[in-house]
């Protein structure tokens, strides 16, 4: 395995990996907040139970995200060196700001995790909503950082030397708006959604309990409208990418042809030797549309831009296709628990509705798959340059030899933790009450 | 001494350090007692150590991530270095991290057979003692000055062989020193926190106490090792026994170690614990003074490793806005958990009105 490869494997594995509990971390404090408001509010003991089941979730995968977390950090120095002597001025900013959130909400889970007897219920909960917040603030700044390798701003280059850093500059790039917002509703739908599912399929099974029903409708509350409101930021992201990363955009449409009123691909395989896609389905002028809201726009192809420049055409397309397909699904799901939830006005016109007890349980696992392949599209797209357009990943890479043996250490590390966190998580749930 | 917006950024990020050898370190060598634990009151040990470490470690791991951010935005080129030479002993330490962490919370959340909670704390204990130790070998490196002429040494031209660059800077007889000085260390300021854990209970803080004891004179022996080892390499070793601020410092550290080991031997653990913490500290800064104007031994300087003005500027404006929000939460945070906190059981397992 060359170097290079085994360093983007490692970055993209230890990625992947972290996300999962990093969106976890975003999303699974709104629920036990809500929960525990609710609570408050009621008095009813069920939704203290909620609360209570869902923070050992939290700490366990909060655990897990703080340190792989740090794996990141490190590894930006670790795989990519050149990167950082060259982007850490510029794009630290958002990386200390991270810091920040992300030591907040260590501080008040340390609080919320461990404070059920020894704080009032006023200051438990407000230590809950300080974990829900920095947890979004850190996502969305390291969103941000991401965002810059995209569209790099802030700086300006002088025979090869960085000169007028304005770090502010940097983090207010093109793209930082549409990605975080993207970013942030997928981790609020993905864990409504995945959570939602898990009851749903508890139901399912003829466990009809309060909990479960209660535990649906916090879950739905939070990542129904995410889903329903995700397709729009995706709409607004592919506008970016369509004006600031033309190349992308053409490899996730498996694009070849510079065109007006280009087609939209859905799904199909792109035969890069023969620059055509095979087998797409073929939307008359839908990607003029879509990208540019107009459906005469040209559209540049894969053809206007040098082959050495391009990313790998069929994994980001079919990365996208999976990204769409997959959150399609996943609004059109939501619109319909939402619609039965208000015309029952009960949550038990959802939990009682077989048909989308299952549609929720098979949506289950499809916002992380989404998130997996959305992360896949971003990165691979913006390859071979690991700040678009100025730096290529090559040369930010490490001149260490046998990055393989790394690779191959954490992969397995990881692998291990997966598995036990599953484990662990599956004895939280099977001890749910009333079972 | 007039200071420059580099050194000031250097300064900070030595704090943040101190933090993370006072409150993260003492949690690596709570692991530590963990393994070691032994005698009757071993499993009282183990859970002293687990109560005491349980609401906190999150919020002190943090303070690595504000050392490496810091050091990644303000001297670019030394993280690149740190990066690229220690990269074997840093990924070491980075899966010492990762199973230290993760075991802990495994052990504290698993519902499974006591077997399998045991293991979740072997691999606790074990990655404890693993993590300060590799952390030192990689300061050994680094003030030793092989970690820059291992960067030099990379682009000059010499072709070295993988082991010239990637191995040997770290495994030095001097580096493992410091490593080994590093466990001793935190281990002793874990062991000294944890007498204040244990009142009420003077049979456990005698445990503590004797382990602290024995702790401190391996630290002292250790000091005394590596100092021994480094003093007549020319480097910014031999800076501690020479006339200077860093000596200062030095025989202070000295003063605090044996002043930490009266106040044991006395059981007066509230100043036991001042004194380890102030030993630790000055060791720290002893280091760091001797060191002092440089960031990569023997050649980069602070001021040459740095960023653009602009960007310490505004680095230092976000430090002290996220200074003001973190400093009061972090004090509410040990005021909660650490004021009398024996007695009271902060294991999140047994919540209160548990079903």
């Amino acid at each position: 395995m060359p170097d290079l490869l085994a360093a983007r494997s490692q970055m993209a594995m230890s990625l992947g990996f972290h996300i999962i509990f990093a969106v976890v971390g975003i999303g699974l404090p709104a629920l036990m907040v809500i929960a525990e408001w609710r609570w408050i509010r009621t008095g009813e003991a069920v939704y203290l139970e909620l609360a209570k089941r869902w923070s050992k979730g939290a700490a366990i995968l909060f655990a897990v995200g703080a340190v792989s977390g740090t794996v990141l950090s490190f590894e930006l120095g670790l795989l990519w060196p050149n990167f950082m002597r060259f982007a850490g001025p510029i794009i630290g900013m958002p990386f200390s700001l991270e810091g920040f959130a992300f030591f907040t909400e260590a501080i008040f889970l340390g609080l919320y995790l461990y404070g059920w007897d020894r704080v009032s219920r006023g200051a438990h909960l407000f230590a809950g909503i300080v974990v829900a917040l920095s947890g979004v603030l850190s996502g969305i700044f390291v969103v941000i950082a991401n965002a810059w390798m995209n569209t790099p701003a802030g700086f300006r280059l002088v025979d090869g030397n960085v000169v007028d850093v304005r770090p502010f500059a940097a983090m207010a790039n093109a793209a930082a708006f549409s990605q975080t917002l993207h970013m942030t509703l997928a981790a609020y739908a993905a864990t409504g959604l995945t959570v939602a599912g898990i009851h749903a399929f508890s139901i399912l099974r003829g466990n009809r309990s309060p909990f479960q029903r209660l535990a649906l409708g916090v879950a739905l509350s939070v990542g129904a409208p995410a889903a329903i409101l995700q397709p729009l930021s995706g709409d607004l992201s592919a506008r970016m990418v369509a004006e600031n990363q033309p190349v992308k955009l053409a490899a996730l449409e498996s694009h070849f042809e510079t065109q007006r009123g280009a087609p939209l691909h859905i799904g199909g395989w792109p035969d890069v030797d023969a620059r055509e896609t095979r087998w797409a389905i073929k939307i008359p002028r839908g990607l003029s549309l879509l990208a540019f809201h107009d459906p005469n726009a040209e559209v540049k192809g894969l053809e206007a831009f040098p082959p050495d420049e391009w990313p790998n055409v069929a994994i980001v397309h079919i990365a996208f296709q999976i990204m769409v397909a997959l959150g399609t699904i996943m609004a059109l799901v939501s619109v319909w628990a939402l619609w039965h939830w208000w015309r029952g006005k009960s949550i038990d016109a959802v939990a009682d509705h077989r048909q989308l007890l299952r549609a929720l349980a098979l949506a289950a696992p499809m916002g992380f798959v989404a998130i997996e392949a959305g992360w896949t599209l971003t990165e691979v797209g913006r390859q071979p340059w690991i700040v678009y357009g100025v730096l290529r990943t090559a040369e930010a890479v490490t001149p260490m030899p046998g990055l393989v043996v790394p690779f191959v250490l954490f992969t397995l590390l990881y692998a291990l933790l997966g598995v036990i966190v599953v484990y662990l998580l599956r004895q939280q749930i099977v001890r749910a009450p009333s079972e | 001494m007039s200071l420059t917006l580099a050194e000031v950024a250097a300064w900070v990020i030595v704090v943040a350090l101190n933090a993370y050898v006072l409150f993260g370190g003492a949690d690596f060598g709570g692991g530590v007692w963990d393994l070691l634990a032994s005698g009757p009151r071993r499993h009282r040990q183990q859970e002293l150590v687990a109560n005491a470490i349980g609401p906190i470690w999150e919020a002190n791991h943090v303070w690595l991530i504000v050392v490496v951010v810091m050091l990644f935005v303000c001297f670019p080129p030394a993280f690149a270095a740190f990066g690229t030479v220690l990269h074997i002993p840093l990924s070491l330490m980075l899966i010492g991290i990762v199973l230290r962490g993760s075991a802990f919370v495994f052990r504290s959340y698993s519902y499974g057979p006591r077997t399998e909670q045991r293991r979740w704390g072997q691999i606790f204990a074990v990655s404890s003692l693993i993590t300060p130790a590799v952390l030192g070998m990689c300061v050994g490196a680094v003030v030793s000055g092989n970690v820059g002429r291992a960067m030099s040494a990379l682009t000059d031209g010499t072709s070295p062989s993988f082991s010239a660059i990637y191995v040997r800077p770290w495994l030095s007889p001097f580096a493992i020193a410091v490593g080994g000085m590093s466990v001793a260390l935190l281990s002793f300021l874990a062991a000294t926190y944890l007498t204040i854990e244990a009142e009420g209970e003077s049979d456990l803080q005698d445990d503590f106490r004797n382990r602290a004891l024995g702790a401190a004179v391996a630290a002292m022996a250790l000091a005394i090792v590596a100092l021994a080892l480094g003093a007549g390499s020319g480097g910014v070793m031999t800076r501690l026994i020479q006339p200077g601020w860093a000596t200062l410092v030095l025989a202070g550290s000295g003063i605090a170690a044996l002043t930490s080991a009266a106040a044991l031997l006395q059981r007066r653990f509230q100043l036991a614990r001042l004194a380890a913490a102030g030993w630790v500290t000055l060791v720290l800064w002893g280091w760091i003074l001797a060191q002092f104007p440089l960031i990569v031994p023997p050649n980069l300087t602070i001021d040459a490793a740095a960023a653009p003005n602009r960007t310490l500027q505004e680095t230092m404006a976000v430090l002290v806005g996220g200074a003001i929000v973190l400093i009061p939460s972090l004090g509410y945070l040990l005021r909660v958990f650490k004021a009398r906190s024996s007695t009271a059981d902060t294991n999140p397992a047994k919540f209160s009105g548990e079903s």
